[in-house]
């Protein structure tokens, strides 16, 4: 359900004009949630950024991430490749 | 990796019951960012159920699952904030040892350090996100957020689930 508010206020956001890209740890549940940008990662439920006290891990994550805010052909998927 | 398959049976029959498709956002909206990353404000936003250890609880025992959100100081102390949510869903050894893991304020204060963003927000925003009847985040808490992002003058915003 955690990846059904981050749609929910995340397009709220974005109606309001400010860019964003969120994180998925459920790709089935984002696809059907259509959020305007996200990226997929494959790790488990909890762990979105990847693995604790793994600040390389996390900085490539976030790196991916924020690499979607320029895309405009929304919704964008993304998978996180490592 | 995160499956249906390896959530709980009861979770994954909710799930895959739910009717997602109802909630989700058609048409889908459009911000292009505004400006380059290195001058772009930044805000996080997570559905985790931090919360600073002075504010209030979520309410667990909110039978449609509590709607509100907190405000956290982007001069907290990362590893300082509290974890409160009411989902069983997720392993919470990962979170309790490094809050980076679902909340990477400190990661964001490199890239602030480095200039690869302009500048962090002076605050962020947090959910509980176990949210099962979410007419009121719909209506009232995710538009409040929007607009204080928004009168923030924030550029880009980046949400974390658990």
């Amino acid at each position: 359900m955690c990846h059904q508010t981050v749609s929910l206020v995340q397009a709220e956001i974005e109606r309001a004009g400010v860019a964003t890209v969120s994180i998925s740890l459920l790709r089935e549940v984002t696809a059907v949630l259509r959020p305007p940008r996200a990226l997929w990662v494959p790790f488990p439920m909890g762990y979105p950024l990847g693995s604790p006290n793994r600040p390389d891990l996390q900085r490539r994550v976030i790196a991916a991430a924020l690499a979607l805010l320029g895309r405009d052909d929304v919704p964008v998927l993304e998978e996180f490749t490592q | 990796m995160a499956t249906y398959d390896d959530l709980r049976l009861i979770d994954r029959l909710f799930l895959k019951g739910y009717p997602f498709a109802r909630y989700a956002a058609d048409p889908v909206p459009c911000a292009p960012l505004r400006r380059p990353l290195g001058e772009a404000r930044v805000a996080l936003v997570t559905t985790a159920g931090l919360r600073d250890p002075g504010q209030e609880n979520f309410d667990r025992r909110h039978k449609m699952g509590d709607p509100s959100f907190r405000e956290i100081s982007n001069e907290v102390v990362t590893q300082s904030l509290v974890e409160s949510h009411r989902s069983h869903s997720f392993n919470r050894a990962g979170l309790a040892a490094d809050r980076n893991l679902v909340f990477p304020l400190d990661r964001f204060r490199e890239l602030e350090a480095g200039g690869a963003i302009g500048a962090l927000n002076h605050r962020h925003f947090s959910f509980m996100g176990s949210i099962v009847g979410p007419r009121p985040v719909i209506q009232e808490t995710a538009p409040e957020v929007a607009r204080r992002l928004r009168e923030d003058s924030v550029d880009a915003v980046l949400l974390t689930p658990v």
